[in-house]
């Protein structure tokens, strides 16, 4: 095999914070960079649209969000090469058989409507974090949706609800959200509040942690103006979304159970939050190894404290790699920068490491109290092992029911429950089924969800176009292999 | 940790794809004791990641007899498993692109009839039209095979493991087979957890690890680990019955009852057995994709959400090994199915039974037998 021909020495996936951090620390050493983002702006999820924003009364979204406009200077003048608009769909691992320090990574990308393959040295993966999936019955009612994706609407269209609006759930997303939509003058009609109380239990010894965290001061604040300007119900224990009598309409009222008993408020928006989860998609189907995180209740690929997988050439920044918030996926992927630097032979290890000294610093500073919120914000079971009834696996309608009938019939785990059901298999690749079904499985055998693993998920992790496919170049001899065959 | 306190089984099937399935079935079925040792789950690898397609249409020679008995079966098969397992017969096409390629299907017809056999025919222009309305301007006919079909590959698989269990079969899966040998008359079969089980006949249907069991009683065997790619498009509205493939180039193309549409055909990434995963070359896929372009233009727009490949083992003359070992008595090989083994699973393990029970098959198995590697 001659020597690979390299596009760039490291491709940075995702412009969120710790992506955005990544390509600029990386490139202001010297390596060509290349940040790959769907997004046509950077800011990833946290700071979505944080240059092109209409929502332009800093007081609404608060300080913390402008926050982000601080790293796009760096990127400016780092010199990385910025793609947005770019979805990629593969990143495959270097074959074990080329020399070492020439193995290239490919990485399959869609751009402009036109399939590519990009060759570089090393992968930075900054993933960020998606909703953790939260299934009761009607959620896939309209009018039912995310309080993560309801911000991203806010962010980048300045929209709103309008009409009777309920949030449900709990995490401190739920009460930014709430404070950033009576900062922009709406009204929310309820908070439903799942936090288990028993939670608060569990939470009570991390409690001197937290009172450590940044997050501290300012989150209260909103919370108390939030409890003090609206209506939050505590210990809901059940939730259920319900359309006009008889028909599958659109969303008319929430019903919830508190203290035993059933109330229904009526609701034409009702958002859902149990924070977020890693977006481990991308590592997963690179074939980076991953582990169950008792704390968080969640798979997160397993990385060094560089960020380094199980893949050589791959790293993992920010939330993609487990929940630690904006400021800790900047460090990180600063972090991971000055490793993939020292790998590539541009910084030497000594001058990684003292470099990495103020970042590691600050890492430890952003993760600080994250126990306490991890624990305090847990779903309750019933959230995240539903009724039998209500649909977990949203692209094929495979409900929790079934999932748990397979189970009886031997199915162990996810991978099987896609082959028993084809739960996990429709587009979404697991995105918004993956954790109900690890907990769904896991519970109905008795074990926990590290013993039932996880989808082994499979590239394009992003749904690409047979035209696009097939107009990738080839070259003669992959053409002569098939007429051969 | 020892074996179980269940009585010692007859016979240890090595492997739980659906060739080790399928012979545990028809030895349970005629009351012999089995015990199958899976190194990961049932269906692990191609047994529950493949096409599908079960096809007679354009089978080596060797294979023919084998495939129209499988086919059979295939058309009873929830009398012989309880399960229907998504099986569906609208035919198997192999359409031709130009009048040489159609030239080459007529003398695969007649070169069959002379066999015996009448079960593939030719199609013109307009018969390949009203079986495929969606195929391409450019193809002038096709090679066909009526009574073919396709199923889902892991329900077979776990349909013949579930009927196996009900009749007394005993499985045991998560332990790799790390040595086989035999003493006075019993094999001795030892698992990487520790365990040890004895029975006095061992099955090798260890699909692309066969060639490790092989070696352990001095037996050799060219094998070559493959993984062959399959993609997967999101749903479209249903406009295809049969599956198809082509006569000049690689292609399985298939739409599922949900609409999904199943592109596939023995493109190869690569296999990295020692850690049971694969490796996609999109080169390839995309080489495939090419193909369905070229046939299907109203998939052109389609979306492809997922590809895949699974770890198969092919052997050098692409046909498998069946039959009794020819170093150690008591031992049969069942693997080597280069990648179109799927169809043949319920003849096969009917034939395993028969040489383990009888002593002989009325199937011509001697194409099969492991000994023509031999230099």
């Amino acid at each position: 095999m001659s020597a690979p021909k390299f596009d760039f020495d490291i491709a940075v996936v995702g412009s969120g914070p710790a992506g955005l951090a990544a390509a600029a620390l990386a490139a202001s050493k010297g390596a060509s960079v290349v940040l790959l983002d769907e997004q046509a702006e950077p800011g990833g999820q946290i700071y979505r649209a944080v240059t092109e924003t209409p929502v332009r009364d800093r007081k609404v979204l608060g300080p913390d969000y402008w926050h982000g406009a601080e790293l796009l200077g760096p990127l400016r003048d780092s010199g990385a090469v910025h793609w947005p608009g770019t979805i990629v769909w593969s990143v495959a691992r270097p074959r074990e058989d080329v020399a070492d320090g020439h193995r290239p990574i490919q990485i399959g990308l869609s751009r402009n409507g036109a399939a590519s393959m990009l060759t570089v040295r090393h992968v930075i993966l900054a993933t960020g974090a998606l909703e953790r999936p939260f299934p009761i019955p009607g959620w896939t009612l309209p009018g039912v949706l995310g309080a993560g994706a309801a911000q991203v609407l806010l962010k980048t269209s300045g929209l709103v609800p309008s009409g009777a609006t309920v949030m449900a759930g709990s995490g401190p997303l739920l009460w930014l959200l709430a404070w950033q939509y009576l900062q922009a003058g709406v009204r929310i009609d309820a908070i439903l509040d799942t936090t288990p109380k028993e939670n608060w239990r569990a939470a009570l010894p991390l409690l001197p942690g937290f009172l450590r965290s940044p997050y501290l001061g300012k989150g209260m604040k909103l919370m108390l103006e939030v409890r003090r300007k609206l209506t939050v119900i505590g210990n809901v224990t059940a939730l259920r979304a319900e359309g006009a009598i008889g028909g599958d309409s659109a969303l008319k009222s929430v019903v919830y159970t508190r203290n035993g008993a059933e109330h229904r408020l009526p609701a034409d928006t009702l958002l859902l939050h149990h924070g977020v989860v890693p977006n481990l998609n991308l590592a997963n189907a690179t074939g980076c190894a991953q582990r169950w995180d008792e704390q968080q209740r969640c798979w997160r690929p397993t990385t060094d404290e560089w960020g380094a997988t199980s893949v050589e050439g791959v790293s993992l920044a920010g939330d993609g790699a487990g929940i630690g918030g904006a400021r800790a996926a900047a460090e990180a992927g600063r972090l991971a920068a000055l490793d993939a630097l020292h790998r590539l032979g541009r910084i030497g290890r000594e001058q990684r490491d003292q470099l990495a000294v103020p970042h590691r610093a600050a890492l430890d500073r952003a993760l600080t109290g994250r126990a306490f919120l991890d624990t305090l914000y847990t779903p309750a079971e019933a959230f995240r092992a539903p009724a039998d009834d209500t649909i977990v696996c949203r692209c094929e309608e495979i409900t929790a029911g079934a999932v748990r009938e397979a189970v009886r019939l031997g199915c162990s785990g996810p991978n099987q429950a896609k082959s028993f059901l084809r739960c996990g298999m429709g587009p979404c690749q697991g995105r918004l089924c993956g954790p109900t079904v690890t907990e769904v499985i896991a519970a109905e055998r008795g074990v926990s969800p590290a013993d039932v693993g996880y989808y082994r998920l499979r590239p394009p992790v992003k749904p690409i176009t047979l035209a696009e496919l097939a107009a990738l170049p080839k070259t003669d001899a992959d053409i002569d292999a098939v007429f051969k065959h | 940790m020892t074996a179980t306190a269940s009585p010692k089984p007859d016979v240890i099937v090595i492997g739980g794809g659906l060739h080790g399935c399928s012979a545990a079935l028809h030895l349970s079925m005629r009351g012999v004791r089995v015990l199958v040792l899976e190194k990961d789950h049932v269906a692990r690898h191609a047994s529950g990641v493949n096409a599908g397609g079960v096809r007679q249409l354009g089978r080596h020679v060797a294979e023919v007899p084998l495939s129209v008995a499988s086919m059979a079966l295939w058309h009873g098969i929830r009398d012989l498993v309880d399960d229907d397992c998504g099986f569906e017969s609208h035919g198997q096409i192999k359409v031709a692109e130009s009048e040489a390629e159609l030239a080459t299907s007529h003398a695969r017809v007649a070169e069959l009839n002379a066999l015996g056999f009448t079960h593939e025919e030719v199609v013109g222009r307009d018969e390949l039209r009203s079986l495929v309305p969606a195929i391409a301007d450019h193809c002038v006919g096709a090679l066909v095979s009526r009574g073919d079909g396709a199923a889902i590959p892991f329900r077979t698989t776990f349909a013949f493991r579930r009927k196996a269990i009900a009749l007394g079969a005993r499985f045991q899966e998560g332990g790799t087979v790390t040595r086989l040998s035999r003493k006075n008359g019993l094999w001795t079969v030892e698992t990487a957890d520790g365990a040890r089980f004895e029975a006095p006949v061992v099955v090798n249907a260890a699909g692309a690890w066969a060639d490790r069991i092989a070696a352990q009683v001095g037996e050799p065997v060219p094998l070559e680990v493959i993984a062959p790619m399959l993609m997967i498009t999101a749903r479209v509205a249903p406009f295809i019955k049969p599956v198809v493939g082509a006569t000049g180039r690689t292609l399985s193309f298939k739409q599922f009852p949900n609409g999904t549409v199943l592109i596939g055909g023995g493109l190869l990434g690569r296999a990295v057995r020692d850690e049971n995963r694969t490796e996609l070359d999109f080169s390839q896929v995309s080489v495939n994709a090419r193909t369905v372009w070229d046939l299907f233009p109203c998939m052109r727009g389609a979306t492809i959400v997922r590809a895949w490949a699974g770890i198969e083992a092919r052997m050098p003359d692409q046909i498998p090994v069946i039959g009794p070992s020819g170093t150690e008595p008591d031992l049969y090989h069942s693997f080597g199915f280069s990648a179109h083994g799927f169809q043949l699973g319920p003849i096969v393990g009917r034939i395993t039974a028969d040489l383990i029970t009888g002593g002989s098959t009325d199937l011509p198995i001697a194409p099969f037998r492991v000994g023509r590697f031999a230099a």
